[in-house]
């Protein structure tokens, strides 16, 4: 029964997720901070653009830390890679015009919304906000329809 | 912001990045089974994720006046509008395109999937087209 759920077993990705929320939580005991991701992307333009929309407060505050803690993700991921992932990098066979149209599509939505999987799924839901549990149904409904429509008409991966 | 401060959020970015690597979510195949429904191990890390998140943003500021590097726990009100749900819909359709979303494409460069670098320059340019829509 479970197996049909999880073919792949279930164990890592409750540790995965554990270790997710013991970081947010980390950040949040030292620093008070609520740290979402997709904010960095727009805080980190306040370092090139002139547009005053990137020159906000709250950009100019938070663009640090949250480079650091964009910083911190990769050193996470490489970590892993050069202990429980054996020193074997991961890799994907999804097509380069995916991940490009999808990241362009995903960075733009996420900063419309005002967050991504991490700030609404993760910060937003663990404080118990209900714009973020609309927002979190909202995109787990428009992502599974273009995952399962693009697979359907045979684009593979 | 101190260096102390800077090095807490670090290390805990580096928690975050350890997990979404451990849970193969810098892998967009794998995100993408979830959502074609083939493996639901996602909502393990997302469940798992949250639940630790929920006690600590409620328990630890009943039990601290302020975190141990700073002056306020920040409560970060999400305010409600359309642009929740028309930007996480369009968010939605760019996940379920390439199967990453921004905390996979840090965490997954750094584990060495070079990839998701067309994932990770395409956020910044949707999040600068954002910035010059808003703009107009």
């Amino acid at each position: 029964m479970l197996e049909q759920f999880f073919p792949n077993g279930m164990l890592h990705y409750l540790a995965g997720g554990l270790l997710i929320g013991a970081g947010v939580s980390f950040i949040f005991l030292m620093t008070g901070l609520v740290s979402g991701t997709s904010t960095f992307f727009s805080s980190a333009w306040s370092y090139f653009s002139t547009l005053p929309f990137f020159r906000q407060k709250s950009f100019l505050e938070s663009r640090q830390w949250r480079l650091a803690f964009a910083l911190g993700l990769a050193l996470g991921g490489f970590a892993f890679l050069l202990t429980l992932g054996n020193g074997q990098a991961a890799s994907t066979g999804v097509q380069w015009w995916r991940l490009l149209a999808g990241g362009a599509l995903a960075g733009f939505g996420a900063r419309m919304a005002g967050g991504c999987t991490s700030g609404h799924g993760i910060c937003g839901l663990s404080s118990l906000q209900w714009p973020s549990l609309a927002a979190v149904i909202t995109f787990l409904a428009t992502a599974i329809i273009t995952a399962q429509v693009v697979q359907s008409i045979g684009v593979l991966p | 912001m101190n260096t102390l401060r800077l090095l807490a959020v670090l290390a805990g970015g580096a928690l975050f990045g350890f997990g979404l690597a451990w849970s193969t979510m810098i892998q967009p195949e794998v995100v993408l089974g979830f959502l074609q429904f083939d493996d639901f191990g996602l909502l393990l890390v997302l469940g798992g994720a949250v639940l630790v998140t929920l006690c600590a943003y409620l328990l630890i500021p009943k039990l601290m006046n302020k975190p141990l590097l700073g002056k306020e726990f920040h409560k970060h009100p999400n305010t409600f509008s359309k642009n929740t749900i028309v930007g996480s819909a369009l968010f939605g359709v760019g996940w379920g395109l390439a199967g990453v979303c921004p905390g996979p494409v840090f965490a997954g460069i750094g584990a060495g999937n070079w990839m998701l670098l067309i994932s990770g320059a395409a956020m910044f340019l949707g999040a600068y087209a954002h910035g010059r829509y808003v703009s107009r």
